[in-house]
């Protein structure tokens, strides 16, 4: 029963994902609106593999998420115009940082590990704000745009057409979603569900705890990075508060909000986000703090997050 | 031929000495028994053979290895396992799950990011092993968390079992149960001991619990062995009468 009803919730997922850019426009958004929501979705979901299933904080997501952002700009700005190859680049730059830095990092626990986090992010930030000649400084990397997408046997307007890009993002998604989901279900997925629960067994059962958070932290990171390079292309520009900690807290925020228990809650929370952003900001400059209440009142009075409210209702 | 052989092991936590100087070799197959007063040094003994912590000086070898500077995941991979006196499992885990984790460990596969179908259900047939051998099969579904305490502990006794340990420390086994509880996990150990032959060492508070299971028996006081010997020896010891009486006068 519980299988079955599981079933029917992630299938209505993708048919709602598969058509949004159709019923967007009827409910007052627009077809960037529903790529920017799969693409922070993605950021968020790959946050919580590491919050949600191993326990571990980070502040400092943005980092990565912005040196894929900058790996595929730069990528497309200076070496070669082709979106898949900038999405190669800045996914490999972003997971490579990842790996070095998750290693120095790696020791460290709760509030000592999410403050390094925060440091190493603004290590990054900094250096594109003041590398004028190279990142464009704070007025972000313009002059350059995604590529259409050639495969040889077919082509994709992706370049131009905003529902191409958004299937193409769509794409990536799911590959990335769904490693996510094989991953959590494995021995491995078991594992990091080991060193969330109680550290201490996990290490008394033969885990090398440190070696997994570490793992973690760069899958985790791998796909901030993707869903970096797709935020991006998705606005033909990038800038340095794609690396900012405050995007870093907004994960997180997307996070909780949706429920960091459930795989699909930090989708939830990122579209909650986005769209509250999308239609608040346009009334007022304070949107900020309707997102700021709201959260506040989901971690008060609903631990489990937007969608733990929702899977009550559908149990009761 | 003795499996475990603890020699000479002291450890200091600033001016307090909370273990000195103990010695202490196990039989392979030997059920062990650690008593003491409150505050002699057991846990921490415990945790020094374990590796939760290193022992200020002293050696501990495992099969004649020297393993006092392995780390506690090395030492269960050379087939250690224990269980903590505050039950330690995984709350929100069901208790298959909970079970799970360790036979994956111990089969090698902490680092596959899946399993073929052949492996899976090999490893689904342990895991319903272990839920069988303690009383958990028909709970397997449930949070580990949410079970009552002897539940809990019977669960986390299976997990360092799923490690297939040659050694087993158990740190109070029987702390907080009540009668049935403490009579149940009293049978599942001299069950894991008699059909099974596994080399057990254990903490325990309660004497009907020990004198019932144990071959030999160490007493430790003030961080020192105070006496060694099988169950009617230790009972007929003036020292651990006086230890024992001293203590409750």
């Amino acid at each position: 029963m519980k299988r079955v009803s599981a079933r029917t919730a992630n299938a209505a997922i993708w048919i709602l994902l598969l058509t949004m850019p159709y019923w967007m426009g009827a409910i007052g958004g627009y077809t960037e609106l529903a790529t920017r929501v799969i693409v922070l979705g993605l950021a968020a979901m790959a946050l919580n593999f590491l919050l949600g299933f191993t326990g571990v904080l980070s502040f400092g997501h943005a980092a990565y998420f912005g040196l894929g952002a900058y790996g595929a700009a730069m990528t497309i700005k200076y070496i070669v115009p082709s979106t898949p190859l900038a999405i190669v680049v800045g996914v490999a730059v972003g997971t490579l940082a990842a790996a070095i830095i998750g290693a120095l990092i790696v020791k460290l626990r709760g509030v000592y590990f999410a403050m390094v986090t925060i440091a190493f992010g603004q290590v990054f930030y900094f250096i594109t704000f003041r590398w004028n000649s190279v990142t464009g400084g704070d007025d972000g990397l313009t002059g350059w745009h995604r590529q259409p997408l050639d495969l040889g046997f077919a082509q994709f307007p992706i370049g131009t057409n905003d529902k191409a890009f958004y299937y193409f993002a769509l794409v990536l998604f799911a590959v990335a979603v769904g490693m996510m989901a094989i991953l959590l279900r494995s021995p491995f997925g078991r594992t990091l569900l080991a060193i969330r629960e109680n550290e201490r067994r996990a290490r008394f059962l033969g885990i090398p705890v440190e070696r997994h958070i570490w793992m973690s932290f760069v899958i985790s990171c791998l796909f901030a990075s993707l869903a970096g390079t797709l935020y991006s292309l998705l606005s033909n520009f990038t800038d340095p508060r794609a690396l900012h900690w405050s995007l870093s807290g907004n994960f997180v925020i997307m996070a909780v909000l949706g429920g960091m228990r459930s795989f699909w809650g930090p989708l939830l929370g990122a579209a909650i986000f986005v769209v509250l952003q999308d239609y608040v900001s346009s009334h007022t400059e304070n949107w900020m703090s309707v997102i700021g209440l709201s959260f506040v009142l989901v971690v008060l009075f609903f631990p489990r997050g937007v969608l733990g409210i929702i899977k009550r209702r559908i149990a009761a | 031929m003795s499996l475990l052989n603890v020699q000479n092991v002291s450890r200091h936590f600033g001016s307090l000495i909370a273990v000195d100087d103990v010695s202490m070799s196990v039989q392979s197959g030997e059920l062990r028994a650690v008593i003491g007063p409150n505050g002699a040094g057991k846990t921490t003994f415990f945790n020094l053979i374990s590796g939760l912590l290193p022992p200020t000086s002293g050696k501990i070898l495992l099969d004649d290895l020297d393993i006092t500077p392995l780390s506690p995941q090395q030492r269960v991979a050379l087939g250690m396992a224990r269980t903590f006196q505050i039950t330690e499992v995984f709350p929100e885990l069901s208790v298959r799950e909970n079970l799970r984790i360790p036979v994956e460990s111990a089969a090698g596969l902490r680092l596959r990011p899946w399993l073929s179908p052949r492996v899976d259900a090999e490893v689904s047939r342990r895991v319903a092993e272990f839920l069988e051998m303690g009383g958990l099969a028909t709970k397997a579904e449930r949070l580990a968390g949410e079970l009552p305490h002897g539940d809990q502990r019977a669960t986390e006794i299976m997990m360092a079992l799923a490690l297939r340990p040659r050694l087993l420390l158990l740190d109070e086994p029987t702390a907080g149960m009540g009668d049935q509880e403490t009579y149940d996990i009293t049978r599942l150990i001299r069950r894991l001991h008699r059909d099974h032959k596994l080399t057990i060492v254990l903490i325990e508070h309660d004497m009907r619990v020990i004198f019932h299971l144990a071959d030999r028996i160490t007493v430790l006081a003030e961080g020192s062995v105070l006496a060694e010997g099988t169950p009617p020896q230790i009972a007929a010891d003036e020292r651990v009468q006086a230890a024992y009486l001293g203590k409750a006068a």
